[in-house]
């Protein structure tokens, strides 16, 4: 966790389809299996339901719906990532979960002009790493977009 | 010494006798002349200077010695009370609570001397009498203190007489003032020495204060006992100085005509507490005490009657003969099988009255929120110049702790607004020939599962033609929807956000502030709230609350594959549907049951689940709200079962139709019903 660097940031790299991403390790609580959802009526779209964590409700998020992907089916990839935001926990399914990734503020890009499916308030960024690029998420503003449908 | 750990006791008991100050000092605004009210108020704001006193806060002691200088001069009749003078008293009150509020805050008592309530005390003092007490405040304290030993204390009727018999027998009536030493620290088992001692000699007919108060240590370095003896006084006298750190003693004898005092006898024991080592239990490491117990001052507490932890301290009993019986189960027995099952059953019951019994310790009376009102009610009234009568009735009706604490600021806000925009003022209601004073009746009841409190007044009431049309104007809902409306549903517009911030309303109305806030906070205590009016007769605000929050009983139901919950304080019966039995009122789907015509809801489709071909026969579960009842069709029954209610979280919080989720035993997550905003 300490970090020597000032500008060095870890990020949690996922994978939905062949895409990576990365959300900010400080955001994330635990990752867990697939787990049985309950699903909420009247819920916004993207939201799965509710699950049980040790006792606690948490809402849980399909990362997948809320990009606009195909749905899929759950494989013994399929990971819930938890992450907590102002307090509040929610579960994000995601395909895959691949590693843990540091990255140099510097060797993050603005992609403002990226067309493509997600939102550019959904990104802060990509970051290049080796021989893969990784799409930096802002979860403040997915969670609450995912809620606000 | 060693103050910080009594400084919670210490905000408790401050807020208690300030609101025992604040109710007596109403009863006397209405009875000037009741002596026994002056008594008292005077005894709780000496207990508060020589509490605040102990405690070190120095400026709370000076207020409240000024506020006891005023009531002394009530008390000896050279002041007569007016509305003015209750004022001020009040606002004394306030800034004493103030300083409690302080003290809970930051452990210390801020540095606002209120130096211009204490002149409006000494102003009072001036006009109103001949000053009696000119010394500088807080030292004359000894002066009066002496001056108080030498009358003797009024007693309540049934122990005049006691007394008066007694005497006529022959018998000795002595009231002893004991005076203990101002560093003893067990007081009450100085004075519960002293009292054994006595009983020894005669019968203790009164003491102040009370035994109770004696027993919780609620009084300062000296009390006062009525014995009932065949000895004389010397006797007693030395028996009692007999006791460590006792530090002097006066016996006055009552005669048959109480106020005549026969003899008076003084004794001063000196310097008596360095004789006896009881000082040195003062820890030395009282100081770093001190500093560590800063932050604990807020903690929520609540006081319980013992009968009720004598009935936990029984149930843990049962638990652990539970226990031992599991523990000692041999598995290869022939009846392992039924004595296990025994146990379970056993550990059942025990688990169900150990949580019937928590939830009993948690829980208060409404009267701790109640109590608060009559000051409240009478300040509005003043302010609005509108006579009112605040009835209450229920008080002792009990809640949860967490639902106490947050109702006060709803019931507030309804009883202002009763009392503003309900009751009409005096002219008007003597032109329509109303009495006079206008009644706000505050009742709180069980009614079932919940507790139901209700504000009602008898003043103009609700115009809710005038509501529809001011909801039409502002967009809220279209004119077709204004006339489709019941008036129930045109009630329910003013607990809309969108009516609150409209001050127009009451110009029509009379309603609309904040009542969308009242409701929201209702809400969020799992309770709803309603309103009934009648045009020139008054209105009626109906709020239920939940009577606990966590553990409910409830039916399990399941719906295709999901599993609900529905409350069982909200289900009236389970029926049999037919499928011919479903019938179409005004494009309504209804069933009636026992003639009772019941409109029903399909749970499918309110739950976003696919519809169904009706069964020849389903089930329907009949709930009810108030006095409405609705069928829901369900596809199956689970059972009864005890479920915690877990808050779904920010993020869901605003679906309406599900109250909160609970984990059932599989570690399944199953959705609880609101049944409110379903039916």
């Amino acid at each position: 966790m300490e970090n020597t660097v000032d500008s060095m940031t870890q990020y949690i790299v996922f994978r939905l389809d062949e895409q990576s991403y990365g959300i900010d390790i400080q955001n994330v609580q635990t990752i867990e299996r697939m787990k049985a959802v309950m699903r909420v009526p009247k819920a916004p779209y993207c939201v799965k339901g509710v699950m049980n964590l040790r006792g606690e409700i948490i809402p849980v998020v399909s990362l997948r719906d809320q990009f606009g992907l195909e749905k899929i089916d759950y494989t013994d990839k399929t990971r819930i990532i938890i992450v907590k935001i102002e307090d509040a926990m929610v579960g994000i399914i995601v395909d895959e979960v691949k590693e843990v990734i540091e990255i140099e503020e510097t060797e993050v890009e603005n992609v403002q002009n990226i067309q493509g499916k997600i939102k550019t308030s959904h990104i802060l960024g990509v970051g290049k790493v080796v021989d893969n690029i990784v799409t930096l998420l802002n979860l403040p503003n997915i969670i609450e977009e995912a809620f606000d449908n | 010494m060693e103050v910080s750990q009594y400084l919670n006791m210490f905000i408790e008991e401050s807020k208690d006798n300030l609101q025992r100050l604040n109710e007596n000092l109403l009863k006397l605004e209405n009875n000037p002349d009741d002596i026994q009210i002056l008594n008292e108020i005077f005894r709780v704001a000496h207990t508060l200077k020589g509490m605040a006193g102990t405690m070190g806060f120095v400026r709370m002691q000076k207020l409240t010695h000024n506020i006891e200088n005023v009531l002394s001069d009530i008390r000896s009749g050279s002041i007569k009370i007016n509305s003015d003078m209750v004022d001020t008293l009040f606002m004394c009150l306030d800034a004493l609570e103030n300083y409690v509020e302080e003290i809970v805050n930051t452990s210390s008592e801020g540095t606002d001397d209120h130096n211009d309530l204490i002149e409006n005390l000494a102003e009072i003092i001036k006009s109103k009498g001949e000053v009696t007490h000119t010394e500088t405040p807080v030292v004359d304290q000894e002066t009066k203190e002496e001056k108080t030993a030498g009358n003797l204390i009024e007693l309540p009727d049934t122990q005049k007489l006691v007394k008066n018999n007694a005497i006529e027998m022959g018998m000795n009536v002595f009231q002893i003032k004991v005076d203990l030493s101002p560093n003893c620290v067990l007081k009450s088992a100085r004075a519960f020495v002293i009292f054994t001692d006595l009983e020894r000699f005669g019968e203790i007919i009164h003491c102040i204060p009370s035994t109770q108060d004696i027993e919780d240590e609620k009084f300062e370095n000296d009390f006062t006992v009525v014995v009932v003896t065949k000895e004389i006084k010397e006797k007693l006298e030395q028996v009692i100085m007999s006791v460590s750190e006792v530090e002097g003693v006066t016996i006055e004898a009552f005669a048959k005509d109480h106020d005549a005092k026969i003899e008076e006898v003084a004794l001063k024991k000196e310097e008596q507490a360095e004789a006896h080592p009881t000082a040195s239990v003062t820890p030395a490491n009282s100081e770093t005490n001190n500093s560590s117990n800063n932050k604990q001052v807020s903690n929520k507490t609540v006081r319980v009657n013992i009968d009720r932890l004598d009935t936990l301290m029984n149930l843990v009993s049962e638990l652990i003969i539970v226990k031992t019986q599991l523990e000692g189960l041999n598995v290869t027995s022939q009846d392992a099988n039924t004595n296990y099952n025994d146990s379970v059953e056993y550990l059942e019951r025990v688990t169900t009255n150990l949580h019937d019994a928590v939830m009993k310790v948690r829980m208060v009376p409404v009267e701790i929120v109640f109590n608060r009102f009559p000051r409240m009610i009478r300040d509005i009234s003043r302010k609005l110049g509108k006579d009112i009568d605040l009835v209450m009735s229920g008080e002792e009706t009990e809640l949860d702790r967490t639902v106490i604490d947050e109702i006060g600021d709803p019931l507030i806000h309804l009883l202002r607004n009763a009392a503003d925009h309900g009751l009409e003022t005096i002219e008007e209601r003597a032109t329509i020939g109303k009495p006079r004073k206008g009644t706000i009746k505050l009742q709180a009841y069980q009614d079932g599962n919940s507790v139901v409190i209700e504000v009602e007044d008898d003043g103009k009431g609700i115009n809710v033609q005038a509501i529809k049309n001011k909801a039409v104007q502002k967009g809220t809902i279209t004119k077709e929807e204004a006339d489709a409306m019941n008036e129930q549903e045109a009630l329910d517009l003013l607990f809309r956000p969108s009516f609150s911030t409209a001050e127009k309303i009451s110009d029509l109305s009379g309603r609309g502030v904040g009542l969308d806030v009242v409701k929201s906070k209702i809400t969020e205590l799992g309770g709803h709230v309603e309103v009934q009016t009648e045009l020139g007769k008054g209105s009626k605000f109906i709020v239920r609350l939940p009577l606990t929050l966590a553990i409910i009983q409830a039916l399990m139901i399941s719906i295709g594959d999901e599993k609900y919950a529905i409350p069982l304080s909200n289900i009236q019966n389970i029926e049999d549907v037919r499928k011919e039995d479903i019938k179409l009122v005004q494009n309504q789907e209804v069933i009636m049951v026992r003639n009772e015509i019941i409109p029903i809801v399909r749970l499918h489709s309110v739950l976003g689940l696919p519809e169904q071909e009706d069964k020849d026969l389903m089930m329907g579960v009949i709930v009810k709200k108030g006095e409405r009842q609705v069928g829901f069709i369900i596809d199956s029954l689970i059972g009864q079962q005890e479920i915690v209610i877990k808050s779904l979280g920010k993020y869901l919080s605003g679906i309406d139709i599900i109250a909160g989720a609970t984990i059932l035993g599989n570690g399944e997550v199953a959705l609880i019903l609101d049944i409110n905003s379903l039916i």
